[in-house]
């Protein structure tokens, strides 16, 4: 491999960028749907998870001893295994097996546990005192999960979502690679396969600073949100 | 007013077993009264008055509350009937993401009032307990006894019949604990709202109520009565703990 000057590796960008900008777009398309479903259906099995717990509203040993036990099922797969499991899934839901849609697929099935135990943590957070009055004043289990339980809960909720959200970014160039397309996957064709480390460097800077912009915007808005 | 008749309540031990925390009691407190409920830790004082409201559902026994029989409620006509009964936390337990004034809007908001009648009640109300300057506070931002003062105005909100306190003051210094018994005998004068508190010491029931009850593991010990400041009592117990005080 010959000796690259810093304007050859800046030209050579520049002529993908439009790539940089599809796989961009790809990666943000697997996240959205991702986070979508994790907010969806991770979001109230959390609740369920947490209201179902010995001493809380809906206290019941068995259900929540199935959805713990289901939760930490699809949590104890590693990611890749659980996309190649889920291929058969994600052909019937999607008609194909590659794209930035079908890999949302496994994205999905993983993000919608992981989000479930970190509301179920968060929840945990809010003083029992807290529930119990708002039981006493007669409010009904819909009032206290949304006027309560959310509501006192949102700064963590937020963070949580911060936490997912940098985790399934990484997991989405996992899922990249494997025929999602987004940013994982254009460091590895052009990076890894055809030695052209300079798309590696930048496309690993871009993942540091989408880190970064996120968790800062989610700190910003936890902190916001925070009046305790 | 307050009709318990035989209330049981058993609790299951970590290690096993049976305890029970209120044994086969019965107790009639009168309309427009400010009742005690005073013992030793543990006696079962928490554990009497949280039958008043279900939130403890007795092992048997009946509770009857404003004439209605709420042992005997479905859970939405148990809610229905809760709006009537405030109740006051020592630890105050109010909402740390919502204002003061917003704490004091929750019961309404969940009673389906309209937003300008839960606006103006939440004006009077902060009024009544002297906090009008702060209804734009968050509780984090507030003293204690300010805290608990948002929480006697949140239970009074509904305009109840019935406000059950557990232990208002414990949280707090003397000269605070003060105004807040006189604010919860202002309401009871003002407004005939009919109030029990529980507390461990004398000095409370000598200072507001009209009327206590004497526990000691689970049971009523006796009626203590007071008249002008004087407790009247005729048990070991009862004169052990106005020596104390
Ligand atoms: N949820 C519960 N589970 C098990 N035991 C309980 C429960 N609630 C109360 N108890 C027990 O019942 C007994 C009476 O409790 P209670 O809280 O009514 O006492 P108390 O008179 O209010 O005491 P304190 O002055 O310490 O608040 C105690 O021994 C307590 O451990
Ligand atoms: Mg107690």
């Amino acid at each position: 491999m010959e000796e690259l000057t810093l304007a050859q590796a800046l030209a050579n960008l520049s002529d993908l960028a439009p790539e940089i900008w599809q796989a961009s777009l790809e990666t943000g398309l697997m996240l959205a749907i991702g986070l979508t479903a994790a907010i969806l259906l991770g979001g109230p099995l959390g609740v369920l998870l947490y209201l179902t717990q010995p001493g809380q509203l809906f206290a019941h040993r068995t259900v929540n001893g199935v959805l713990g036990w289901l939760v930490n099922l699809v949590r104890s797969f590693p990611f890749i295994i659980l996309m190649v499991s889920l291929v058969p899934l994600t052909r019937v839901l999607v008609g194909s097996t590659i794209g930035p849609i079908a890999a949302a697929v496994p994205l999905s099935f993983a993000a919608i546990p992981y989000f479930a135990r970190l509301v179920e943590q968060t929840l945990r957070e809010i003083p029992r005192g807290v529930v119990e009055a708002a039981e006493a004043m007669g409010a009904s289990p819909a009032q206290i999960i949304v006027k309560v339980l959310i509501n006192e809960a949102r700064a963590g909720l937020i963070s949580s979502l911060t936490i997912l959200t940098i985790s399934f970014l990484s997991y989405s160039a996992v899922a990249g690679v494997v025929g999602g397309g987004g940013i994982g996957d254009l460091a590895i064709r052009y990076g890894y396969y055809r030695f052209q480390s300079e798309v590696m460097i930048a496309m690993v800077l871009l993942l540091v600073v989408i880190v970064q912009l996120i968790q800062f915007a989610g700190n910003r808005l936890a902190a916001r949100l925070d009046k305790r | 007013m307050i009709h318990l008749k035989n209330v049981h309540k058993r609790f299951q031990k970590p290690e096993g077993g049976w305890f029970d925390a209120v044994r086969d009691t019965s107790l009639h407190i009168r309309a427009g009264e400010i009742f005690g409920l005073i013992g030793f830790s543990g006696a079962g004082k928490s554990t009497l008055l949280r039958l008043i409201n279900l939130l403890e559902r007795p092992d048997s026994g009946s509770v009857t509350v404003d004439g209605q029989q709420l042992t005997a409620l479905s859970a939405s006509a148990l809610r229905r009937a809760r709006q009537n009964i405030g109740m006051v936390f020592q630890q105050f337990n109010l909402m740390a993401n919502r204002t003061v004034a917003d704490n004091i809007a929750f019961p309404l908001e969940i009673a389906g009032w309209q937003q300008a009648d839960i606006d103006a009640r939440v004006a009077e109300c902060l009024d009544i307990v002297g906090l009008t300057d702060r209804a734009q506070h968050y509780p984090a931002q507030l003293s204690g006894g300010q805290k608990q003062r948002v929480g006697i105005a949140r239970a009074l909100a509904p305009r109840p019949h019935v406000i059950l306190a557990d232990e208002p003051t414990s949280a707090l210094d003397p000269k605070t604990t003060q105004s807040i018994l006189d604010c919860l005998q202002d309401i009871n004068t003002r407004f005939g709202v009919t109030v029990v508190i529980v507390t461990h010491e004398m000095h409370v029931i000598r200072s507001i109520c009209h009327r206590a009850a004497l526990l000691d593991a689970g049971e009523v010990v006796e009626i203590l009565t007071v008249q002008d400041k004087q407790v009247s009592a005729q048990s070991a117990l009862a004169k052990s703990l106005l020596e104390v005080a």
